[in-house]
């Protein structure tokens, strides 16, 4: 039986409809990523998984005594409350010290309990937000673009991360990402989401697909067409007008730049 | 005996209002409420007046004022500036109708300063009775709801991940507000309430490392604001409410000053 099943799902916030009938499915141990632009429900669908955004239309299911662990995309500390890392994965509920350092050293953090979560670095905050939602062994981890606040190195870590927590703990995974080229390795299964399930299937299928290069573009694939064009941002911004026509695909690098 | 008895009185209604407001105080200053707490106790001078003008309990009418303001909040849902703007015009609408009201009163019963500033010399037995019975119901409804509070402080999805409804812990939280309110208006008066709230939390923050250690130091200075205050306003012939206030930031100033140089 899946951990999750959503059927005909339909949310709409404010009298736009954000989601239009999604269907989604996750089974035991699979590590599941839903992209798409933004704007395209991502954030939604997971919020109506948790119960968080009332649907109107079509259901939720969750397999009756799964044990979901949640990570949100970041946390907003307020500086007057003081947080350590070890209080904060007791909440709601308290946790023996030895579950908390467990969680914290699966995660990638152990040691960083007496830490004021104020103090973390983004990626280290990331990973006590993933180990408060190891505790008490879930079958299915949630995380809602787990990496946007960090850099890519600090990405891949983090998606590596994940991959050891499914390999030693069997949990399925599902959650949103918009860091493309990441996903298409993490990922036994990418769903492309724009209000509704535009495709979905093997990460190199769904970046085959043809709604899939509509909305990321086309070329050899999402993630390369990304780079491309980044690299013609830092181009442009390097030259003046003044130095004459010249061809963004030659490997001419302007002084200033590594 | 006259003496020492409401010195006594004056203390410990000052002590219970602080332990009170200690806890409650955290998760003002955590959750940014301060003006709404500062809103609420403004607008109890329209039920102090109402009370006095209908014969009824001056705590009933103070707390049926901040409970409404409390329900008018949450009925905003926290829409952003708008809201704040509609706390506003509530909050010293009522203070003003409030002060109008008070002025129609024979002048023999009441002095608005009492309500403004507080009264704490004059609090009577029965008034204890309301302060720690009322205090310790609002400290009992935040210690009860502590965790789950403040896990929906931290993100109101992460509450929900949790099976937490925020909604519902802030609706308590404004309901221990309304509670403190009603009783601290005889003690540190209308205007200081909310002052009372923040700034021993304030001043425990930099020695707290985790959420419970900050409730605990913030009701003890605010216990010792109290007691000194009281004490100081005795010798110094000065109005309580306001001293105890001033004592308080007094600690608040030296609390910043020490973890200045503990810092260092």
């Amino acid at each position: 039986m899946s951990l999750l099943s959503v059927r005909d799902l339909c949310v709409r916030l404010g009298g736009r409809v954000v989601l239009e009938g999604v269907d989604l499915r996750v089974e035991p141990g699979e590590i599941v990523t839903i992209v798409g632009p933004n704007g395209s429900g991502k954030s939604t669908l997971l919020r109506a998984i948790l119960g968080a955004v009332p649907h109107q239309r079509g259901e939720v299911r969750l397999r009756p005594g799964l044990g979901v662990g949640y990570v949100p995309q970041s946390l907003a500390i307020d500086p007057t409350l003081p947080m350590t890392a070890a209080r904060f994965l007791s909440l709601p509920r308290r946790v023996p010290a030895a579950e908390t350092e467990a969680a914290l050293a699966r995660a990638g953090v152990a040691g960083l309990g007496p830490v004021q979560l104020g103090a973390l670095s983004g990626g280290q905050l990331q990973r006590v937000l993933l180990a408060r939602a190891l505790l008490g062994e879930p079958e299915l981890l949630i995380l809602d673009e787990p990496t946007a606040g960090l850099d890519q190195p600090g990405t891949a870590a983090f998606y590596r991360q994940i991959e050891a927590v499914r390999a030693a703990t069997g949990a399925a995974v599902l959650m949103v990402s918009h860091e493309l080229h990441v996903v298409m390795a993490a990922s036994d299964r990418v769903v492309c989401l724009n209000g509704h399930v535009c495709c979905e299937g093997r990460p190199e299928h769904v970046a085959s697909a043809p709604e899939y290069r509509a909305l990321f573009g086309t070329g050899t694939g999402g993630a390369l067409a990304l780079y491309r064009h980044d690299h013609d941002h830092a181009h442009d911004h390097g030259h003046g007008h003044g130095h004459g026509p010249h061809h963004h695909d030659h490997a001419h690098a302007p002084e200033g730049r590594g | 005996m006259g003496l020492e008895s409401f010195l006594v009185r004056a203390a410990l209604a000052g002590v219970g209002v602080a332990l009170a407001a200690a806890p409650l105080g955290c998760f003002v200053v955590w959750r940014r409420m301060a003006y709404f707490g500062d809103a609420t106790a403004h607008a109890t001078i329209l039920g102090v007046a109402l009370a006095l003008a209908l014969d009824l309990p001056v705590f009933a009418g103070a707390l049926v004022v901040a409970l409404g303001m409390a329900a008018f909040v949450s009925g905003l849902g926290g829409r952003g500036h708008a809201a704040d703007t509609l706390l506003g015009v509530a909050a010293h609408s009522a203070l003003a109708f409030g002060l109008v009201a008070v002025s129609f009163l024979p002048a023999v019963r009441i002095d608005p300063m009492a309500y403004l500033f507080g009264d704490i010399l004059a609090v009577s037995r029965a008034d204890l009775v309301v302060i720690w019975g009322g205090g310790a119901l609002a400290a009992g409804l935040v210690l009860w709801r502590w965790n789950a509070a403040l896990t929906a402080t931290l993100g109101p999805d992460l509450a929900r991940a949790s099976g937490i409804d925020p909604v519902r812990e802030r609706l308590v939280l404004t309901l221990a507000l309304a509670l403190v309110v009603a009783v601290a208006i005889k003690v540190v008066g209308a205007l200081l309430i909310a002052a009372l709230l923040i700034i021993p939390a304030a001043a425990a923050r930099p020695f707290a490392a985790t959420p419970e250690r900050m409730a605990t130091l913030a009701a003890l200075i605010g216990a010792a604001s109290a007691l000194g205050g009281v004490g100081a306003a005795w010798r110094l012939d000065t109005p309580a409410g306001p001293t105890i206030v001033a004592v308080a930031a007094c600690l608040f100033a030296l609390s910043i000053g020490a973890a200045a140089v503990v810092r260092r």
